[in-house]
């Protein structure tokens, strides 16, 4: 009898048996492994599993206690709705790549100390970019290699705090980090941040996510956002700085969703905002505002993966991904909208749907903490979350001008997994003790009161009224918009041009001086020229051998082993944290 | 049931629906006068039809917000990152 076993098994390492099986069998093995995961993590028992000692460090594979067991149960159920979803596609690299994605996900989920989640932190960046670059096209080739910089950059931040932290307490133990204090406690909160894209560093979500491909969009709005938002709950729950920074991010993506003309661009806009809501809750951190984020976490990837799921279902049967570009595809694709627009409802908090009491919990718990314009402005966020994702974009796809297409409903498995997402929607809403069981923490609430389902209500339906005041005027414009990843794609090439136009003409002028002085003067040219051969050019020599007799033992030192160059990485990155301390 | 005749169906009587949205919301506002309030945290809390208010107001600063800087500072042709 096995005492534990981890569900990630099931998913990196089963995953890899997908290549040797064909038709039919491959299509029961697909949604096998994410249902053996969702079976494993729903008889797990809670208390700390799989504990190893390696190199001196304890690492720890499964912490399971009520938080971490909350985010592995929605990231099993999410791999089996995704795998559902993309049972269809004939590419087993992006299959592997999905279940390494997902399973490296529930890892980092379970990890009880930083390294081991540094480790599934990292694979998680690894595989998601190959549902980028699956594809296939140049514009998802070059946004995956800008996905994969940023995530090395962050994946490097983090380390490096891990590395601090471990020399100045002994420890990599993952736990509350108030205690911490100084370099270490920034560092991996800024790790954690990015990967929850907080503006300013959210860019490689908008970026890349709209170039995935149809059906890896899905995991993508499932994993990456979501792990952050676990790592911060676990980490930095009562952070105060999060209260204003996830507020300002709910309303940065309701802004950029408005100006997005891309239908997954315009989704991946409103997991910012979305994420932001639970990154305030965090920083809230009573009992009711961490199981707000919880819950919000839970049902948000439900119905988002839902949400892309719909809009990957108008990409595939048109072609077409661009508001501009869509219209009175409902004659075609009903149930494909009603599908969406169940997702829509949701994460718009309408009553009965799950926005509506997961969500809520937040707002009530800056209501508890008596924060009035958290308050206000989290409500504002919603009302546009609303206009965007439960009225613009089903108007202009589905209504709105006609574009002409006449598409047919997606292939059958793509409409079953959505139904399974809107299954869970709507059972969450009108059942919400099911999802409050699950919750960290236990506080008594009450969604459906009142005067509550009315607030709901009324900012909902005048948001839609207006909006169909306005519909001649909100559609998708023929543009792009700016974000912060202008810096790194036209702000490198600025540099350049800068470094062309005003360094090399003032170093031209430097080197017109020189010849200038030195010409005429022979006779200290001609020693300048005995001091260029025996000194300057003896010592280009010397190094020029040094670093050649370095090279060769170097290629010596390379074993190709992959633990090794690990060792080196991390050994290196100690010392530059230990020089950083004297 | 088809669910495509029935969208058919609603979209063909979009004048009826407007009427019956006007009615919803108005209800919700009169039903919001009747309703017991027991712990305001806020002083809006006890306003009957703030939060309509609120959302019609939340409405039209984020279009005009995020259409102004549409317009004026952020976006740029659909070709500008390709060269």
């Amino acid at each position: 009898m096995i005492e534990w076993l981890h569900p990630s098994v099931f998913l990196i390492l089963g995953a890899l048996l997908i290549p040797f099986l064909k038709g039919r069998v491959q299509q029961v093995y697909i949604v096998l492994l994410p249902t053996l995961a969702l079976l494993t993590v729903m008889l797990m028992s809670p208390g700390v599993h799989g504990v190893v000692h390696f190199l001196g460090f304890e690492l720890v594979f499964g912490r399971a206690d009520k938080l971490s067991l909350a985010f592995a149960y929605v990231f099993s159920s999410a791999a089996l709705i995704g795998a559902t979803y993309a049972l269809h596609v004939k590419d087993n690299g992006q299959h592997i790549a999905a279940f390494a994605y997902a399973g490296s996900a529930i890892g980092a989920t379970f990890a009880g100390d930083l390294l081991t989640l540094f480790v599934f932190w990292e694979l998680m960046g690894v595989a998601s970019v190959w549902l980028i670059w699956s594809r296939r096209v140049k514009a998802s080739i070059e946004a995956g290699y800008r996905y994969l910089l940023v995530h090395t950059v962050g994946g490097v931040v983090l380390l490096a705090g891990i590395v601090i932290l471990y020399v100045t307490t002994g420890s990599t133990r993952f736990d509350a980090m108030q205690q911490v204090n100084g370099a270490a406690f920034y560092l991996i909160l800024i790790g954690f941040m990015l990967n929850a894209a907080v503006p300013p560093l959210h860019a490689w979500l908008t970026d890349a996510y709209p170039e995935a491909t149809v059906t890896g969009a899905v995991f993508l709005s499932a994993f990456t956002t979501k792990t952050a938002v676990y790592a911060l709950a676990r980490g930095y729950a009562g952070t105060e700085l999060l209260i204003w920074m996830g507020t300002i991010m709910a309303l940065y993506g309701v802004v950029f969703a408005m100006l997005s003309n891309d239908i997954r661009r315009l989704l991946g806009y409103h997991i910012i905002s979305q994420v932001g809501f639970m990154v305030a809750a965090i920083g809230m951190g009573s009992e009711l505002a961490i199981n707000g984020a919880v819950a919000h976490a839970f049902a948000h990837i439900l119905y988002k993966g839902l949400l892309f799921m719909g809009a990957g279902a108008v990409i595939q049967m048109t072609g077409r991904s661009k508001l501009s570009d869509l219209g009175g595809l409902y004659r075609g694709m009903p149930v494909t909208f009603v599908l969406y627009m169940i997702g829509a409802f949701s994460i718009s908090a309408f009553p009965l749907f799950s926005g509506f009491v997961s969500k809520s919990m937040e707002i009530s718990a800056a209501a508890e903490m008596h924060l009035p314009k958290i308050w206000l402005l989290l409500t504002m966020a919603s009302v546009g979350t609303f206009l965007c994702l439960g009225l613009k974009i089903p108007y202009y796809t589905f209504f709105g001008k006609d574009c002409g297409l006449r598409p047919t409903e997606p292939p059958r498995n793509m409409l079953v997994a959505m139904g399974m997402a809107s299954f869970l929607c709507i059972f969450i809403g009108v059942y919400p003790a099911w999802l409050y069981d699950k919750l960290p923490n236990l506080v008594e609430y009450h969604s459906y009161t009142p005067t509550h389902v009315i607030w709901a209500l009324q900012i909902l339906l005048f948001t839609g009224m207006g909006f169909f005041m306005l519909r001649k005027k909100l559609g998708g414009l023929r543009k792009i918009t700016l974000d912060i990843d202008w810096f790194y794609r036209k702000g490198a090439g600025l540099f350049m041009q800068f470094v062309y136009r005003v360094v090399s003409p003032i170093e031209n002028w430097f080197i017109q001086v020189y010849r200038h002085v030195f010409r005429g003067n022979l006779t200290l040219g001609t020693k300048g020229l005995w001091l260029d051969k025996h000194v300057i050019d003896g010592a280009v020599n010397a190094v020029a051998a040094v670093v050649v007799r370095w090279a060769g033992a170097l290629r010596q030192m390379q074993t190709g082993q992959l633990q090794h160059y690990a060792l080196v990485m991390v050994g290196s990155l100690l010392i530059l944290s230990l020089y950083s301390l004297f | 049931m088809d669910i495509g005749k029935i969208l058919e169906n609603l979209v063909n009587n979009a004048k009826t629906l407007k009427q019956i949205g006007f009615a919803v919301l108005a209800l919700i506002v009169v039903i919001d006068f009747f309703l017991p309030r027991h712990h305001s945290e806020f002083f809006w809390d006890d306003i009957p039809g703030f939060s309509a208010l609120y959302g019609l107001l939340s409405f039209i600063l984020i279009v005009v917000v995020s259409k102004t800087l549409g317009h004026y500072l952020l976006g740029r042709p659909e070709d500008y990152y390709d060269d």
